[in-house]
């Protein structure tokens, strides 16, 4: 049942946009997220177009990303209908009593909906293409001049990979302790929400204390091979900003210059 | 008439997904009332897999468990009562553990059957005492007990449901050998005194071989055999190509049974070993050389 959650998962592959350098897919992502904000309709065509290349260009399948929209589904219905109902300006369509459906409300149901598909897209892009690693790498590297102001980049990335790493962990831990517990009969489906919230407790304190015990356990081993944050410490992998890197650097700013004319003259 | 049966019983995980994987491939299996079953099987032979559906915390993909000749799966809201029925310990249970003291924790499963608080009171002190809990341990917190002390309160807190099946997968895992005696030990008992079936899943070959009347040995999700436990460990080497092994001092008494010493083919126990073994050599004494 758990197992059906894909935000933030990796999907490993070898397509153009699995090589690129994770840096730039971060930057490229929120520059794309600009993109999508940024204005009217027409603006929006530019970071559509441009999501919609690096998916054919990602070889997943669509299906995939189906799945991260779908429990995102009652939260677009609610922004549409809200537009549409609240939006009352430009030209009237149709009207029935007090009930106004106008273009501009229309549009805007239309943007909106628009916009938060593909800001799931999009960033659900960057985690299924890149691993957890890189992407925390990335990160420590993007963030490293804090480290002037004492800001522990390191042991915020550090924290970030170790989070990421356990996520699927616990998950099977959680399965685990579900199945015992029911073989004991408790039951989380049936009863009032105060009984389901009370059936969790079985749950929740063996999680706790196992994430507690891993915990320790895994801070014995990191010190046990001297583990003693970023001081004097290389990395094995090396980032290289390669030449497609730049590339596709060059073509997502052709974009949000693109988007941003758009926005600015029509 | 078999307690528990299984018809064509298959699971896949993942069903319809590239990463379908058939963990259970049609098993008929019969299991009687009162037996105790050893479940032997390489990793990944889909043991757990299959104890878990005997208690209906999976659904079959295809094909039937039958409780007294009753598909478990008839009526789904009555699925709770097949697990007070057929109780099952998991791999390593003291991760379950969550009460304040070990009394409220043997507790919890009577407690969710519903029963008054003296029968509940008297579920948990005969379970603690079975698996050897003294008494001034039960108002202590779980979390403070010893690691085999932790897995007996575990053990107890499914015992005290009092199913008809008891099943334990791998109750001895991780145990140093003192603590694994205890607890087969009390397993034993459990057994004796309750006269209720007990499913015994393990890698040990000992530890089968010290309690099981009969062996099922699973393969690669398939039911290999299920037999008598000494009719299973007469085929030591069709079992070593499934990864398994025979009991040591069974393949110390078919090397000397090679070597010419007329041993039975039916030892899997050092107490077998040693009466057959001191009856050849009170004959040997008695003049007739063997060698």
């Amino acid at each position: 049942m758990l197992k059906d959650i894909t935000i933030g998962q990796y999907f490993p592959g070898n397509s153009l946009l699995h090589r690129l350098d994770a840096r730039f897919k971060i930057v490229m992502t929120l520059l794309y997220i600009v993109m999508l904000f940024m204005g009217a309709l027409y603006s929006l065509v530019f970071g559509v177009v441009y999501c919609v290349m690096a998916l054919i260009l990602s070889r997943l399948p669509v299906k995939l990303f189906w799945k991260s929209l779908r429990p995102l589904l009652p939260i677009l219905l609610f922004t549409a209908v809200l537009d549409l109902l609240f939006i009352t300006d430009g030209t009237v369509y149709f009207q029935l009593g007090f009930f106004k459906l106008t273009e501009d409300g229309v549009l805007t149901a239309l943007q909106m909906v628009l916009r938060i598909i593909f800001l799931i897209i999009g960033s659900s892009l960057l985690t299924y293409t890149t691993s957890p690693i890189q992407l925390t790498d990335a990160i420590e590297r993007l963030l490293s001049p804090l480290k002037k102001l004492k800001f522990p980049v390191h042991s915020f990335a550090m924290m970030m990979t170790i989070a990421l790493r356990f996520i699927p962990t616990l998950m099977e831990e959680t399965d685990k302790i579900i199945a015992a517990q029911k073989a004991r009969g408790a039951s989380f489906d049936t009863g009032k929400l105060k009984d389901k919230a009370k059936a969790l407790v079985p749950v929740l304190i063996p999680l706790f204390v196992s994430a507690f015990r891993r915990a320790e356990e895994l801070a014995t081993a990191m010190e046990c091979r001297c583990y003693r944050g970023d001081v004097g410490r290389t990395k094995m992998k090396q980032m290289h900003a390669a030449a497609r890197d730049w590339a596709a650097l060059g073509v997502t700013l052709v974009f949000l210059i693109g988007s941003a004319a758009a926005s600015l003259l029509l | 008439m078999a307690i528990l049966r299984t018809e064509e019983l298959t699971y896949q995980y993942s069903a319809g997904t590239p990463f379908e994987k058939t963990a259970v491939d049609h098993v008929d299996l019969e299991i009687e009332e009162g037996a105790f079953v050893g479940v032997i099987g390489s990793t990944g032979s889909g043991k757990s897999t299959l104890m878990q559906h005997f208690n209906g915390l999976l659904r079959p993909t295809s094909g039937a468990v039958y409780l007294d000749g009753m598909d478990i799966w008839a009526d789904k809201t009555k699925i709770r009562d097949v697990r007070f029925q057929v109780g099952l310990v998991f791999q390593y249970p003291e991760y379950q553990l969550f009460e304040e003291t070990v009394y409220r924790d043997i507790a919890y499963g009577p407690k969710n059957m519903g029963l008054t608080e003296s029968e509940i009171k008297e579920r948990v002190l005969e379970t603690a005492e079975l698996v050897g809990l003294p008494e001034e341990l039960l108002e202590q917190s779980p979390f403070a007990l010893s690691g085999g002390q932790k897995r007996r309160v575990a053990i107890a807190g499914v015992m005290a449901l009092r199913p008809r099946i008891l099943i334990l997968d791998e109750p001895t895992a991780g145990l140093d050998p003192m603590g694994r005696e205890d607890i087969l030990g009390e397993i034993r008992a459990y057994h004796k005194k309750t006269g209720g079936t007990v499913l015994l899943v393990s890698h040990s070959m000992e530890d089968v071989a010290k309690c099981a009347e009969k062996i099922l040995v699973m393969d690669h999700g398939k039911k290999f055999c299920y037999e008598d436990t000494a009719a299973v460990f007469r085929r030591a080497q069709e079992l070593e190509t499934l990864g398994l092994s025979v009991p040591q001092v069974t393949r110390i008494c078919m090397e000397l049974r090679r070597r010419g010493l007329p041993l039975g083919d039916d030892i899997y126990t050092v107490q077998q070993a040693a009466r057959q073994l001191a009856a050849l050599y009170q004959g040997r004494k008695g003049g007739a050389s063997i060698c």
